[in-house]
């Protein structure tokens, strides 16, 4: 399992980076790689060009965002102290790969990759964060609702580059559970539900059972039981149909009653 | 062609490499260092843990042309001068290994969480070890040698 042939491009700042992105028409972005390089050396994909944006010094950034929220730029691993202080991301982290993978993917590259089974693209969803994508046309943010449109499927640009999240704060009072049902730790997610409690607001948010993560309007007096209602899982070698849907069932109960009880 | 200017165990190499070579081939065809074992090529099995830039990470999902710069460590660096380390010892006494290929990705990935700021529970060797593939052992004698070092 080796790649196929490509160019290498290693820029030195996000000008240049954008620039060869903006030169190339199937060229792949670079980041941690702990998703780009398995498809590469399964020969899942065959770029001509990896753009490689680990050397450009912008994208390391960890800064409070102007409101209340954790701003995380491109090249940030997912095993970044720098990220615990985001009760979210903290929940979540612990879920994404392995201690080793995480020292080298990123937050932003799993969410670019929109694995419907990766926990981030859900935080994020959850949260109701926003991507900032540039290229050398220029910059705009995108919303998670807005962001997901399928499977490894983004409303980013070919030419785009997603140089940071954006990742609103939970407020004073609120309560936030995530749960996940995984064969082994680390592993993908059969199922995953996140949950958030802000007054009488009930935000609850699936993934890894639909085509991208989903947010349910559930019934608070009987939260799964409605979410299941919401949701058609596809089944696979690891269960049927009605598995996935017990799976969301028992995690959207289990997740809205931790969160209800974290919310003051 | 790529040129290489990267730190393996302490010595310099320079080399000139494919853009599409993996650091685990490159570590083990360029340089002879075949501590490092090859698995699964995707990232799941662990057995290529090389330390890099002093943070464990998969050798087969990065490309040697990422490393220029790089100061790694592999298996073959952990002892110096012939002792073992602590961890190895702890390996050797209880039983830690059988057919020895996940060996050298687990030591490297266990070192990593032990230099850790907080010595790590039982719990989370267990959970990082879900990372590293082991089929002979069943795990036990692993969790045993890695928890003495920590004091678990």
């Amino acid at each position: 399992m080796k790649p196929t042939q490509f160019d290498y491009v290693r820029p030195d700042s996000l000008d240049e980076a954008l620039s060869a992105l903006a030169e190339t028409d199937d060229a792949k972005v670079l980041a941690g790689g702990q998703s780009l390089v398995p498809a590469l050396n399964m020969r899942l994909l065959r770029p001509s060009t990896l753009v490689d944006i680990n050397r450009v010094p912008e994208l390391d950034n960890v800064t409070r965002g102007s409101t209340s929220s954790l701003v995380v730029g491109a090249r940030v691993r997912q095993s970044d102290p720098r990220l615990n202080a985001h009760l979210v991301l903290a929940a979540v982290l612990p879920h994404v790969g392995h201690t080793v993978t995480r020292n080298r993917g990123t937050v932003c590259g799993s969410i670019a990759h929109a694995d419907t089974a990766a926990e981030l693209p859900l935080a994020l969803l959850a949260c109701d964060g926003t991507a900032v994508v540039a290229s050398a046309r220029g910059r705009r943010e995108i919303s998670a609702e807005e962001l997901f449109l399928g499977p490894y499927t983004t409303a980013l640009a070919r030419d785009e580059l997603l140089v940071e999240s954006v990742w609103p704060e939970l407020r004073e009072g609120d309560g936030f559970a995530f749960e996940e049902f995984a064969q082994r730790g680390g592993d993908y997610a059969l199922c995953m539900v996140a949950a958030r409690v802000r007054g009488t607001e009930l935000r609850v948010v699936v993934g890894a059972v639909a085509p991208v993560p989903t947010v349910l309007t559930v019934d608070a007096d009987s939260p799964g039981e409605s979410a299941v209602a919401q949701v058609e899982p596809w089944g696979s070698v690891h269960g049927s149909p009605e598995y996935f849907r017990q799976l969301v069932r028992v995690l959207v109960d289990r997740t809205v009653v931790r969160a209800k009880e974290q919310a003051a | 062609m790529i040129a290489v200017d990267v730190i393996v165990n302490q010595r310099r190499y320079r080399e000139e490499v494919e853009p599409r070579l993996l650091l685990s081939d490159f570590l083990r065809h360029r340089l002879g260092l075949t501590g490092t074992h090859v698995g699964c090529e995707h990232g799941v099995c662990g057995a290529c843990t090389v330390r890099l830039d002093g943070a464990a990470v998969r050798s087969c999902l990065l490309l040697a042309a990422q490393v220029d710069g790089s100061e790694i460590v592999t298996v073959e660096g952990l002892a110096g001068g012939g002792a073992l380390t602590p961890l190895q010892e702890a390996f050797h006494r209880h039983h830690a290994l059988q057919c020895g290929f996940c060996t050298p990705g687990i030591l490297i990935a266990a070192e990593d969480l032990l230099a850790r700021d907080l010595p790590p529970t039982r719990e989370q060797i267990v959970d990082m070890l879900s990372g590293q593939l082991c089929r002979c052992t069943g795990y036990t004698a692993i969790v045993d040698a890695i928890a003495e070092v920590a004091g678990a």
